[in-house]
């Protein structure tokens, strides 16, 4: 066995045999990062559903959340679950596999694939741990172009996602408006705030204070931070969902007995969820990259490029525009999507904007909210029709 | 642009419609379930935008692939820049704003004409109806009851183009619904007008030039 495949052995998820399709980018013209840094010859996992039309004009690009990959739709190679937007991608979904080509990348900094902490870094022969340099949203997005680019596709018929994929949304519409016909950010904001801020600070700081950390170096000692990974999964997914949510779905109901137990066992059902929702999660995802994906979100504010003036980022835009936020998320509340909304119609640009009513918390965008379906498909065929793409029935 | 049969919509609306050139730029505040919007985008090829409070309206608007957008009339307008319509149209809602002397104002700010329609409640019978029961009056235009009615700044047609004339807009066009629901010009008098119309709808310019953006 060698060196690196002996490391990759020790991670948490077997990459090897992914499926999907990963290309290594930047031969030619390597990728300038925000930091400074420059990436050549570097791994991209994505993964594709659907059919590309012959004018290369129904692909939809989904961007994935913090803790998503590319497996959108399909049984996840690690857990064994649907993919974490089934509900919504698929053939005769609101986002129509029959109808688009569906393309979602591995996010820079990721652990499915993609270049990242977890990654080989070929100079060295050693994982790249926190030697990988830090990454942004618009570093994520300029990946994602060069992947647009080895597919032949000139311009995305839409591009959707939620949370930290509605922050890629953002900088695709800013970065690369040509390149997109029309933008969904769902649930997100256009810069991190302090509260955001502090919320992933805990969920680091719970990683680094884990022994088994190492500084960053757990992968040479055959260890890994599983305490303080599962911990910061835990503070994160308070922030996910809304307080009704949780009461409704837990109140203080006991997990074992009718009686409190006057210790510190699991007594609260609450606590047994939080608790498994940490522990799932280090068997799918690396700390490390966890540590760097929180921090280009941290770093995400769209407005500083363009001197404090949001709108700035989206003068002249052609792109149509579908904000979607839910009454319940206060991780990126109503008022973040308004503020973006605000933003675009002082450039008279195309935009809808929809607040669903929901008690999920954040994680609405995941789950089965038919008004949101509704609205977001509905969007999509208006859009459709806009571009020119014919309708599935007249097919 | 699109095979599907024109939407068949209210007789105001067709008059609004009437007054919009094709393929211009609309804003409709306060756009209910998108009925007008929709009509102007597959009948004039309208690149339309709208503003609606309700939620029920804005989902049902997206959903039909509307370009609409959930916010107050009252305070939005405001983020929008000068002279970004063709038209801004302002359908049966001004009587419900809480600032209409001001919403005026910036429907013709944005738009280089703006569109409103309105019930008049100067209308014969509505006169005759408060004259001899001495209750606040109600038809199929004002339905609800005064506890009940959105409607907080009901005026009449003489009303609103005294208001016109004070903030220094011009009154291009006006064409009236009578209580059958069907046009008329009451022979160009606003007094019968004003009398007989049970509905309103006026074509509206800036005196002085909009100020460019």
């Amino acid at each position: 066995m060698k060196a690196h495949e002996r490391l990759h052995s020790k991670l948490p998820a077997d990459r090897r045999n992914l499926p999907g399709h990963r290309v290594f980018l930047g031969r030619d013209t390597p990728l300038q990062l925000d930091c400074g840094a420059v990436l050549a010859d570097f791994p991209v996992a994505y993964q594709t559903y659907g059919t590309l039309n012959k004018n290369r004009t129904n692909a939809i690009l989904v961007c994935h959340a913090l803790t998503g990959d590319q497996f959108v739709a399909e049984r996840h190679p690690v857990t064994g679950k649907d993919g974490w937007w089934a509900l919504m991608v698929g053939p005769g979904k609101t986002i129509d596999t029959d109808r688009f080509f569906v393309i979602c990348v591995n996010v820079l900094g990721g652990c499915m694939g993609s270049i990242g902490p977890a990654e080989v870094n070929p100079a060295t022969g050693e994982l790249w741990g926190l030697r990988f340099p830090i990454i942004t949203i618009a570093d994520m997005v300029r990946a994602q172009t060069m992947v647009l680019d080895h597919l032949g596709i000139e311009q995305l018929f839409a591009v959707v996602g939620g949370s930290m994929g509605g922050m890629q949304v953002l900088e695709w519409a800013a970065l690369f408006p040509e390149r997109v016909f029309a933008a969904v950010p769902i649930a997100t904001a256009s810069h991190h705030t302090a509260q955001n801020i502090a919320f992933h600070e805990v969920g680091r700081q719970a990683i680094m204070a884990d022994p088994d950390w190492c500084d960053g170096e757990y992968w040479r000692v055959g260890k890994r931070p599983h305490r303080g990974l599962a911990v910061a999964r835990m503070a994160a997914h308070i922030t996910y969902l809304s307080e009704s949510k949780l009461t409704k779905k837990f109140g203080r109901r006991l997990q074992t007995g009718k009686a409190l137990s006057y210790g510190f066992n699991v007594d609260f059902q609450v606590e047994s969820y939080l608790r498994h929702q940490g522990i799932t999660f280090v068997e799918r995802f690396d700390a490390n990259s966890y540590l760097y994906i929180t921090r280009a979100m941290d770093y995400f504010d769209m407005s500083a490029r363009y001197g404090g003036q949001l709108a700035n980022a989206f003068r002249d835009t052609k792109v149509r525009f579908c904000l979607i936020s839910f009454t319940s998320d206060w991780l990126y509340p109503t008022p973040e999507s308004r503020r973006i909304v605000h933003a675009l119609n002082a450039v008279a640009a195309n935009v809808s904007f929809a607040e669903i009513v929901s008690n999920a918390g954040h994680d609405a965008f995941l789950l089965d909210e038919p008004d949101f379906r509704r609205v977001l498909g509905g969007f999509l065929a208006g859009a459709a029709q806009h571009r020119g793409l014919a309708a599935p029935n007249s097919r | 642009m699109t095979s599907k049969p024109a939407p068949s919509i209210r007789v105001d609306l067709q008059l609004i419609a009437q007054m919009i050139e094709a393929n211009s730029r609309v804003l409709d505040v306060g756009c209910g379930d998108g009925m007008l919007l929709a009509y102007l985008w597959h009948v004039k090829s309208v690149d339309g935008r709208g503003i609606e409070l309700s939620s029920e309206g804005v989902n049902a608007c997206v959903s039909a692939g509307l370009s609409v957008i959930q916010g107050d009339a009252d305070t939005d307008l405001a983020e929008y820049p000068d002279a970004a319509f063709d038209y801004v149209v302002l359908s049966q809602t001004l009587q419900a704003m809480r600032a209409p002397r001001q919403v005026l104002i910036e429907l013709l700010r944005i738009g280089k004409r703006a569109i409103v329609s309105m019930p008049n409640f100067a209308h014969w019978r509505l006169r005759l109806a408060l004259l001899f029961t001495g209750r606040m009056p109600r038809n199929r235009v004002l339905e609800e009851a005064w506890h009940d009615t959105p409607n907080i700044h009901l005026c009449t047609i003489r009303d609103f183009v005294a208001l016109c004339d004070s903030v220094g807009i011009t009154v291009e066009r006006s064409l009236f619904l009578n209580d059958q629901g069907s046009p008329s010009h009451f022979g160009r008098s606003l007094a019968l007008a004003n009398l007989l119309g049970e509905q309103a709808v006026f074509l509206l310019s800036s005196r002085k030039k909009p100020p460019t953006a």
